[in-house]
């Protein structure tokens, strides 16, 4: 029987949404292939992930714990999950489209001579064939492939899929036949961002600000109307013009050549919406737009706006989602 | 230190897409092509190392048709000594099946001739949005690889590689040769002066048929989103919380 393989994004022995979503994934997909659903973990102290994985919806988790594995090493990872893969006939593999996903999975396809379609927002099975649609050309587009050939592999967008459930996975150990002496690239330190942050590409919400806010500090309005939805829940991102002003980091940038988000809501402060920056965020739940320019192309793309003054609105709105959130 | 500098000939970031009649490509009518924006960061560290080190090569290379000799010479103005078009012309439909798979073996294949303490590549071609090719070459030509590269320190034959993760920064120590990808923020590329566009001229430029190789997946439809039909306008704070909570029912 053919196996529906999602490989785990799990850092410090953590796994995070996406990874669940890609179960979920999974399981709809193989409801029409038919085959169960492995989950393949690679890391070190797996056991909270383990146990997620194992509650995910899948019905066997394979993780393969080691010191060896404790960083991060696309090389050490690929092969190690190349080894385990020779016993489970996957006909698909996914994960989600994360920075570990990106890194990672083009590794594992093209050694296994393998089809990939990158941050994909359908999988597709027809007549005997996987295959998955993604936005190309910065979302003006979206591309469906068929693969050709065996197995098929994809990584997945975040927050397209409803999160897998259910429980008592059989969970198997297993073991790499190679040690760290055999590592090549690997990280040797992560540097977090303030651990009070949601990071951007998993908060439910993102309010970014761009060049209306005028000056680096008046960021402090778009913070405070991000904190205004609580602990944990915003994050706030920003335009290129701001981040090439130096007025917000680079990770902040939302864009064709920053982040792509896709949020429950989008909130854009001062922002004109340039097609650059819709790529970033158009496939958002809802977009709410402030702009004090009632033709700033932004209002095209957003489902609520308010013209008017940043300044003005920022602060009414925080307090307002403050009091509906109490 | 050689370094050869993977590149792609790719629409303008704002340019208007429409699907071809094929229904799975689109109509380039009207497009502006350009070099791929994250390559011209790759291309950039290449020629800041040879600048630094005051030795070594840099060699850019695509797949791609006729049409990409202009992206290259661009390169070759930017400071690039020489480039290598693989040219797909030959092929069924000038290449268009190609896909990741196929695209990066091909690259392989030739990359193998040429000398190259490292392999430099943008994170993603603006078309496709793939950010496949530079993991895949790496494991093609099996060597380690860092993606998506916002800082680069090379040191006794090593480079110390940072990275946006979510939500921190990674750095990667990694050994050369090695199989680099560039993101925004790494460096500030340079124009091309004048007088890089006189000498881009007389620069080696290399053209070399390709064979296919078999694609492992095949593009079946290029469709464009539904339009969005603009948003509901309201007129206070009051009404845009109520629409939040009651129509979308995100609060
Ligand atoms: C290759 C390339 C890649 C790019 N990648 C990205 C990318 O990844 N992300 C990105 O964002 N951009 C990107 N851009 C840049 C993009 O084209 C725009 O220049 C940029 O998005 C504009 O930022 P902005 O909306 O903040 O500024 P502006 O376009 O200057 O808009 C400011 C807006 O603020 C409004 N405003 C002014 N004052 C107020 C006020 N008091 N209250 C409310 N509203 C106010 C104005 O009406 C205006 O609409 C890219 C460009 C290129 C060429
Ligand atoms: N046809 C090609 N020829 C040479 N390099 C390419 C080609 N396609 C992609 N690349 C390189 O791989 C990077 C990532 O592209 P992609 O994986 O297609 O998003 C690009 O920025 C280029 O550096």
């Amino acid at each position: 029987m053919s196996n529906i393989v999602v490989i785990a994004d799990a850092r410090e022995g953590k796994i995070k949404k996406p990874t669940l979503e890609a179960v979920g994934a999974a399981k709809e997909l193989a409801g029409k292939s038919g085959g169960s659903v492995v989950a393949v973990v690679v890391g070190h102290q797996l056991d909270a992930a383990k146990q997620d994985l194992a509650n995910s919806g899948a019905s066997k988790v394979v993780a393969v714990d080691a010191e060896t594995f404790a960083q991060y090493s696309g090389d050490g990872f690929a092969r190690a999950i190349l080894e385990q893969l020779e016993g489970l006939s996957p006909a698909a593999i996914l994960m989600p489209h994360t920075a570990m996903g990106r890194d990672l999975m083009p590794r594992i396809a093209a050694k296994l001579d393998a089809g990939l379609v990158s941050d994909a927002t359908a999988l597709h099975f027809e007549g005997d064939r996987f295959g998955a649609t993604k936005p190309v050309y910065a979302g003006k587009a979206y591309k469906k492939s068929m693969a050709t050939r065996s197995p098929f592999l994809a990584t997945l967008r975040p927050n397209n899929w409803e999160a897998g459930s259910g429980e008592g996975a059989e969970v198997v150990d297993a073991s790499a036949s190679f040690g760290s002496d055999q590592l090549k690239a690997i990280v040797k330190e992560v540097v977090s961002a303030a651990s009070d942050r949601v990071p951007l590409q998993e908060a439910k919400v993102v309010v970014a600000g761009g060049r209306g806010l005028q000056a680096p500090e008046n960021f402090k309005l778009v913070e405070d109307l991000a904190a205004a939805f609580g602990p944990g829940v915003a994050a706030v991102g920003a335009s290129r013009a701001v981040v090439d002003a130096g007025w917000r980091p680079h990770r902040e940038q939302v864009g064709q050549t920053g982040k792509v988000v896709a949020p429950t809501l989008y909130i854009a402060v001062g922002i004109s919406g340039a097609i650059q920056h819709l790529a970033g965020m158009r496939t958002s739940r809802f977009i709410v737009a402030v702009n004090k320019d009632a033709n700033a192309p932004i209002f095209k793309e957003c489902d609520y706006g308010i013209v008017g003054d940043a300044f003005e609105i920022c602060p009414a709105l925080a307090e307002a989602i403050k009091a509906a959130a109490s | 230190m050689d370094i050869v500098v993977c590149v792609k000939r790719v629409p303008a970031t704002d340019s208007k897409i429409k699907v071809g009649a094929d229904g799975k490509s689109i109509d380039p009518a009207g497009i502006e092509f350009v070099l791929n924006p994250y390559d011209e960061f790759a291309v950039e560290e290449a020629i800041k190392t040879r600048e630094t080190l005051g030795s070594g090569s840099v060699t850019v290379i695509t797949l791609g048709t006729g049409d990409s000799q202009k992206e290259l010479r661009t390169c070759l103005a930017m400071g690039a000594d020489k480039a290598v078009l693989l040219d797909a012309s030959g092929l069924p439909g000038g290449g268009a099946g190609l896909d990741a798979c196929a695209t990066a073996r091909i690259v392989a294949d030739h990359v193998k001739g040429i000398p190259h303490d490292a392999v430099f590549c943008g994170r993603q071609a603006v078309d496709g949005d793939d950010s496949q090719f530079p993991s895949r070459l790496a494991a093609l030509l099996d060597l380690p690889c860092v993606t998506e590269v916002a800082k680069l320190e090379l040191s006794d034959g090593r480079y110390r590689a940072e990275r946006d993760i979510e939500g921190a920064r990674e750095v990667v120590d990694c050994p050369t040769p090695c199989v680099i990808s560039t993101n925004k923020g790494l460096n500030e590329p340079r124009y091309a002066n004048l007088k890089g566009i006189m000498a881009a001229k007389k620069k080696p430029l290399e053209t070399i048929a390709v064979s296919a190789a078999e694609p492992a997946t095949e593009t079946t439809g290029l469709e464009l989103p539904p339009e969005r039909s603009g948003g509901k306008i309201v007129d206070s704070v009051s009404d845009l919380v109520a629409a939040l909570k009651n129509e979308a029912k995100v609060l």
